[in-house]
């Protein structure tokens, strides 16, 4: 069978460096496998996080030869195998070890998300009616299965590092998911504006193009949204508005 | 739906304790006080005081080599109520889905949802025969179709067709599979073929239609295997899926039969009897999963707080640390892991008869022995080898339990098929097999009378029956 060279960051918080593993790739592997291949066979204690292997889950995000992916979505028929492939972990989170990384600031961030608040009942036995329409609209938006590729690659985390100021993009995915939800009555735009930072996507769409999901983040979510808060508060007449009723 | 529960919970204030193990649950004059583990990230050891302990862990499914469980469904939850000395019950009752990927390997055991058949998706074997036709069983007979034209009307939503054998239980139709296959009939990698693409003759807009109900599916083929369902078959064959046996439970309060210990979901026996059908797991835990929270809950406020026994937890920290002094020089859990997979996937799948799981027994016994003398190397953060290593002595529990039960399970029924005693015994229809610990730690197996229904429930049945 031929082999293929793997080129892993192995280390935790305070450092690591690459290290090469030579291993066996037969038709149809994923990046995945072959990191389990290389855990059973040659390092046991290889750290990866995985679950369903099957792009559902989002736990096995990666950085792979430098772009950020699912491992488990990787074929490597795809990757120039000649050379060593090179996996990371993601980089706009502090390293646990090896792959691993800890991404628990973004639990944070959704906890400031003001939850999902619905309209009254329509019907007496307390459900609602909705148009079909209205949920498809939505729906792209649910598919989310946080990965957090959409945030490792954002600039504004990645190299800004703005982790205290801006939401990054998985949350104004998430923003915009209930926002635009037809029976939601809550306001995030004074949010979107203030602590999640808004302002600071200007619209590079790296985050589109990294979704294994296929989300349209920035045109579907991010720029309506944006549209949004600038009607909100900048629109004169909404400002009049504004002033009058808090006057 | 996790997600939903994820977004409604954070806004509750529960504590969520992520990528944590429970190794051990403790206890005290017979009931349960709390639970002990380890956290994943630095491998530190986790005590939790509790007056109510509900388990949720899922399945058995790495038990086998062909799988469409993630690496977490070790039997945990089943191994640790065992272990803490309650009742399992129907463990012989495992499911294997008909349509697992096969191709390529490393992808093999991936499901294949029941939509696409329920969505007008036909199997046939090699010579393009839908072969599912050729067995359909006198008890479905009246409900299934006997022609092509009526099980397609049915997918289509027209509720005086019977539905297609395709939709048949799942264990008969992945024996079909396995029959097709074993009789030389199969695909090229040891499935059978799974079209959905013919109902473009249907369709005029067939091809939009399959992206549009089996989104997921369309892109799960077309990514992992190159293969565009709307133009092509799959190939397909059988993988284990699910559990119907597990902890027993009190049907109203989730209770297993240790106090203070309350078991719902997969791990929970009893609901799906010895067959579960498709869809019935998520609204299984979303019923029961209520009910034990809330029983628990009621449980907790009657109790007062229990004593922690030191030596047990000593006990617990000396096993599971065992493995670094044994270091990479003793054997490899990865390895013992696939042996057991191997072994489980052939002596005690499918197809079933006694003198191959007597060969699994002895296998277990050797497995077992091995297990004792895990080594791994590195240190306790995030050891992925080291995790494998603690949670072999559960999925060995769980196989050991599978394969008692399905022993004396002398007849075959729903999941469990014995090819030794192929029709169902009415005698073992009324009988449950439990398995409980033993004074010196060995595996008692007993048959157990199923109890009597009440009679408000026969009334429901027959009313609707
Ligand atoms: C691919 C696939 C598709 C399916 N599709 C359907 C479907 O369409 N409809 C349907 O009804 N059913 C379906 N099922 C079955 C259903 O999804 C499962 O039975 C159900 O999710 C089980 O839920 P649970 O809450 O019991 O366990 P899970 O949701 O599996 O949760 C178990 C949890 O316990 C944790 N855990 C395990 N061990 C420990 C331990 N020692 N310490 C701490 N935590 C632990 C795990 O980390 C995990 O988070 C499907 C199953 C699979 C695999
Ligand atoms: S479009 Fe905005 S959110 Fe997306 S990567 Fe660029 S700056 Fe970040
Ligand atoms: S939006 Fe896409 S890239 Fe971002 S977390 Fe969700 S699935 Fe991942
Ligand atoms: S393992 Fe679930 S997305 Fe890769």
């Amino acid at each position: 069978m031929p082999k293929a060279t793997f080129r892993i960051w192995r280390g935790d918080a305070s450092g690591g460096k690459l290290h090469d593993y030579v291993t066996e790739v037969s038709e149809g592997m994923v990046v995945l496998d072959a990191v389990h291949q290389i855990q059973a066979e040659q390092a046991n204690d290889l750290a990866v996080r995985w679950n369903c292997k099957a792009g559902k889950c989002g736990s096995c995000s990666a950085e792979i030869n430098g772009m950020p992916r699912l491992m488990c979505m990787t074929r490597l028929s795809d990757l120039p195998l000649e050379e060593p492939v090179t996996i990371e972990p993601m980089r706009s989170f502090p390293s646990l070890r090896d792959l691993v990384t800890d991404v628990s600031w973004n639990f944070g961030v959704k906890k400031t998300i003001r939850p999902f608040g619905p309209r009254p009942a329509d019907a007496p036995d307390g459900t609602w009616r909705i148009a079909e329409g209205d949920v498809d609209r939505v729906q792209e938006f649910r598919k989310c299965i946080e990965c957090f590729l959409c945030q490792d690659v954002c600039h504004v985390l990645r190299e800004h590092h703005l982790h205290e100021e801006f939401a990054g993009p998985r949350f104004f995915v998430y923003t915009a998911a209930l926002e635009m939800h037809p029976l939601d009555t809550e306001n995030r735009l004074g949010d979107l504006r203030g602590p999640q930072g808004i302002g600071y996507c200007n619209i590079t769409k790296c985050c589109t193009k990294v979704c294994p999901e296929s989300i349209t983040i920035t045109d579907n979510a991010i720029i309506p949204l944006k549209e949004r808060v600038v009607d909100e508060f900048y629109d004169p007449i909404r400002r009049l508005l504004r002033g009058l009723r808090s006057g | 739906m996790i997600r939903t529960l994820q977004d409604h919970g954070i806004h509750r204030g529960i504590d969520v304790h992520m990528e944590c193990t429970v190794l051990k649950l403790l206890t005290d004059d017979g009931r349960v006080v709390g639970a002990f583990g380890y956290d994943r990230e630095r491998g530190r050891f986790r005590l939790f005081r509790a007056r109510a302990v509900v388990l949720a862990t899922g399945g058995i499914g790495r038990a086998y080599k062909i799988t469409s469980n993630s690496w977490e469904y070790t039997g945990d939850g089943q191994a640790l109520a065992y272990d803490a000395g309650a009742d399992l019950i129907d463990m012989e009752f495992v499911q294997f889905h008909p349509t697992g990927m096969v191709w390529p390997p490393s992808v093999r055991g991936i499901l294949v949802t029941e939509g696409v058949r329920g969505e007008g998706g036909v199997l046939r074997n090699k010579d393009g025969r839908r072969f599912m036709f050729d067995d359909i069983p006198d008890l479905y007979k009246n409900q299934t179709a006997d022609n092509e034209e009526e099980g397609w009307r049915y997918t289509q939503g027209d509720r005086n067709a019977r539905r297609p054998p395709e939709l048949l239980t799942r264990d008969h139709v992945a024996r079909c599979i396995v029959r097709e296959v074993r009789e030389g009939r199969g695909s090229p990698h040891g499935g059978v073929y799974l079209d959905i693409s013919w109902i473009k003759a249907r369709l005029p807009n067939g091809e939009e239609h399959i992206k549009k109900k089996l989104p997921s599916m369309y892109h799960q083929f077309k990514e992992l295997a190159g293969i565009d369902i709307t133009r092509e078959a799959m190939e397909i064959g059988p993988t284990t899926h699910y559990i119907m046996g597990g902890i027993r439970v009190d049907g109203d309060s989730q209770m297993s039969t240790l106090p203070g210990l309350f078991a719902a979901g997969e791990c929970a026996a009893g609901l799906h009897g010895a067959n579960r059908l498709g869809g019935n797991s998520l609204s299984d835990l979303l019923v029961f999963g209520k009910r034990a929270g809330e029983h628990a809950a009621q449980f907790a406020k009657r109790q007062a707080p229990g004593k922690i026994d030191e030596a047990v937890l000593e006990a617990t920290v000396r096993a599971a640390l065992a493995p670094f002094e044994r270091g990479a020089g003793g054997e490899g859990p990865y390895k013992v892991q696939h042996d057991l997979q191997d072994m489980m996937q052939e002596l005690v799948g499918i197809v079933r008869n006694d003198a191959e799981m007597k060969r699994a027994l002895e296998g277990l016994a050797a497995l077992r022995r091995r297990t004792a003398q895990a080594g791994v190397a590195g240190n306790r953060e995030y050891n992925p080898g080291w995790h494998t290593a603690m949670d072999l002595n559960n999925l060995l529990t769980c196989s050991e339990a599978v394969t008692r039960s399905a022993l004396e399970r002398k007849e075959s029924r729903g999941g469990h098929f014995r090819e030794d005693y192929p029709s169902k015994d009415p005698a073992s229809g009324g009988l449950n097999i439990a398995c409980r610990k033993g004074p010196d730690g060995e595996m008692q197996i007993r048959r157990e009378p199923i109890p009597e229904m009440r009679a408000e429930l026969k009334g429901i049945i027959e009313e609707n029956g």
